[in-house]
């Protein structure tokens, strides 16, 4: 069974057409003053998935969180939360807790009164919170630092306790605010899988706002990629990676070469281009554009092969000269100048530690790639 | 060659014959810098206080100055130390043999703890609003809450003459607008006092507060809000304990000057009301026993010395807790 990228997956209740949403924005806009943040918005997101909102600063995607939060309130438009209409529920009446990107910790309570906090909002009864909070303290590992207050932990250690804070109540829905963009690289790898555990373990729907691509893709079940308070495209990391449906996320997410051009020829499973420096191109995923369209061929770096020598098999092969090469160990990167001027991107993972064909500045070097290897975009 | 090597061996040998005496120079100027407050603190509090020990320990005379002299050596040594023999504590006796005093410290205590509580009312919900303003007119509040430092303070304290006399500005107001028939009398009461310690005190309140809750991360109130607590709620458990080191240093920025305050209890207060601030002035000026209201003195400052302590360790607190 083909599927696009590498992660067949079984859990995808967007493909059901009678699954029931659990959020829904309809049509929501957001204006501060005279700003739009969120433009007419509309989102389903699933019981029990991994969402992340992805998007530069600005785009929209931390006052989506809020307004789901109870912090802002739609201009216009509302939000569903199992079917109940959020309108006018403050924020503290809402079954969703946040995770805050400053973790906002209780910098007077010890780390075990931080994470009691909620529960005993809740009026429950003492030994259940006890129960509770030893409960969370093991789940993120922090046992031995319960009577810790915020400022004797490191940071790893606050975003943990600011994670089991926002569990500890068992909301319906977890948002977490740029969970991890206080942690450095390293810690930030290994928090992504605690994290994927933790969602898996608990069975929460979590909504997560991040401006790092990688990480989005990494813990996502679906991303929404957002810019100017719109959804640009909303699906699974492999299908924003590899079939984007507009130049922004093509360009947004990863690395892509841009071929701009007009489709010359449609045929049943092929199409033709004509690049605008008459490179000819054959794609077998033409997407819906008609001959003599203007449109753009996208295709990722790792899709595109580099020979010394015209491969003899390719449908697709451009030739040019090497500008620069970079190695990067796990990779190589290629930038080839075509000859036609244009500037392509290509990477090559060093499988094996010996290269068959190695190339250096300047050579005579073809770049090839299947007629699958890009997805047709409209310009 | 030979050259460069005795330059190798005789620099660092200049070096160590140098460095030890440059070392000292500027482990004197370290130790300068630190000595300074000290002496500071010697010249202009530890003499002054020594001194006005040793005027309360000795007895009133008809001289210039009016008190038997503290260090005569007119008499030599020996007659230094027959004086000293004279010296008692007889005026700390009288104060506790005469109520008026006794009475005079409990009222300035319990006048500036209400004070001090009526501040703080007054001054949490401007200091409050200010810290929640756009961060664009912060400044602005800040002057005007440091404005009326500009008058002089005796001058702010005569106007409120001037307001709360029987036919002054408040009681007019107030009959010209029908809520009272008959003026009210404020002045010489407690009640001036009170009003007169609060709005001059106000900004000592207002300013640690205002520090305090502007540093507070808004987020905290949110989460705090996000964990299923309501808004008044989370104040009380957030905002108000995170602002205590503001509150108690605002309290005894207020506290400790209105216990021995002289000039809104002798202007507002009349001759009704009783401070140890005027009565201290009425054994000084009035009676001319300067040993007694020395003693008088003393003793404030010992009252006083705790919460000083107390603030002191406020402040090393909250400072641990931002480190």
């Amino acid at each position: 069974m083909k599927s696009l990228g590498s992660i067949r997956r079984d859990f995808a209740p967007w493909n059901d057409p009678n699954a029931k949403p659990y959020i829904q924005f309809d049509n929501v806009t957001k204006k501060f003053g005279d700003f739009i943040a969120v433009n007419n918005l509309s989102l389903t997101i699933f019981e029990r998935e991994f969402f992340a909102l992805l998007g530069a600063s600005g785009c929209g995607k931390s006052t989506l969180l809020r307004m789901l939060a109870g912090f802002e309130e739609p201009t216009a438009g509302r939000i569903l939360l199992d079917g109940q209409d959020l309108r006018g529920i403050p924020p503290y009446r809402r079954p969703v807790n946040m995770m805050f990107q400053s973790y906002a910790l209780f910098p007077h309570m010890t780390v075990e009164n931080n994470i009691a906090f909620g529960l005993k909002q809740e009026g429950m009864p003492k030994p259940d919170i006890e129960k509770r909070v030893a409960e969370m303290l093991k789940l993120v590992k922090l046992e031995q630092f319960a009577k810790r207050k915020p400022h004797q932990l490191s940071g790893g250690q606050r975003q943990r306790v600011a994670l089991a804070r926002s569990v500890a109540k068992r909301p319906k829905v977890l948002l977490l605010d740029e969970p991890l963009g206080a942690l450095d690289k390293k810690l930030r790898e290994e928090t992504q899988f605690e994290l994927m555990d933790l969602q898996q373990e608990l069975g929460l729907t979590f909504v997560v706002v991040t401006h790092d691509q990688e990480e989005a893709m990494t813990m996502a079940d679906r991303i929404a990629i957002m810019d100017k308070g719109e959804v640009m495209q909303v699906a699974t990391p492999a299908e924003v990676y590899e079939a984007p449906t507009s130049r922004f996320v093509a360009h947004f997410v990863g690395n892509v070469n841009m071929f701009e051009g007009k489709v010359a020829e449609r045929a049943a499973n092929t199409t033709r281009i004509t690049g605008a420096t008459g490179a000819q191109i054959v794609v077998e995923n033409g997407g819906n554009t008609a001959a003599g369209a203007d449109i753009v061929f996208a295709i990722r770096p790792e899709k595109i092969k580099v020979s010394s020598k015209k491969p003899a098999d390719a449908v697709n092969a451009l030739e040019g000269e090497v500008y620069d090469v970079a190695y990067l160990g796990d990779m190589t990167v290629y930038h080839i100048r075509l000859d036609d001027g244009q500037m392509v991107r290509a990477s090559a993972m060093n499988a094996s530690r010996v290269s068959e064909d190695p190339l250096t500045w300047n050579d005579r070097a073809w770049v090839s790639f299947r007629p699958d290897a890009g997805v047709v975009l409209a310009r | 060659m030979s050259s460069a090597a005795t330059a190798e061996t005789t620099s660092p040998a200049a070096d160590a014959a140098k460095s030890p005496l440059a070392r000292l120079g500027s482990a004197f100027v370290n130790r300068l810098v630190i000595i300074v407050p000290y002496l500071w603190l010697l010249f202009f509090f530890l003499i002054p206080f020594v001194i006005v020990f040793k005027i309360s320990l000795s007895t009133t005379a008809i001289a210039m100055p009016p008190y038997t002299p503290v260090l005569d050596f007119s008499g030599g040594i020996s007659g230094f130390f027959g004086q000293l023999k004279q010296l008692g504590v007889d005026n700390y006796t009288w104060l506790t043999e005469d109520a008026l005093y006794f009475n005079a410290y409990v009222t300035s205590l319990i006048i500036a703890a209400i004070s001090t509580v009526l501040t703080l009312i007054v001054g949490y919900p401007i200091a409050y609003g200010m810290a929640r303003a756009p961060a664009t007119i912060r400044p602005t509040l800040l002057m005007l809450v440091i404005l009326p430092f500009w008058t002089s303070f005796l001058i702010r304290v005569y106007a409120w003459i001037g307001i709360l006399k029987p036919e002054g500005l408040l009681n007019q107001l107030l009959l010209a607008t029908g809520v009272i028939s008959q003026p009210l009398i404020i002045l010489n009461t407690y009640t001036a006092i009170f009003i007169g310690i609060v709005y001059s005190y106000l900004p000592f309140m207002v300013l640690p507060l205002y520090s305090s809750l502007e540093k507070m991360d808004y987020s905290l109130i949110e989460a705090a809000k996000d964990l299923g607590c309501p808004p008044t709620s989370a104040f009380w458990k957030i905002t108000f304990p995170l602002s205590l080191p503001g509150v108690i240093a605002g309290c005894l920025l207020v506290f400790i000057p209105a216990v021995g305050e002289f000039v809104i209890p002798d202007l507002l207060g009349g001759s009704q009301t009783l401070m140890i601030g005027k009565t201290l002035w009425n054994e000084f000026f009035a009676n001319r026993d300067w040993p007694v209201s020395s003693a008088v003195a003393v003793i404030l400052l010992l009252l006083l010395i705790v919460p000083i302590m107390l603030f002191q360790q406020a402040q090393a607190r909250a400072q641990e807790q931002g480190r």
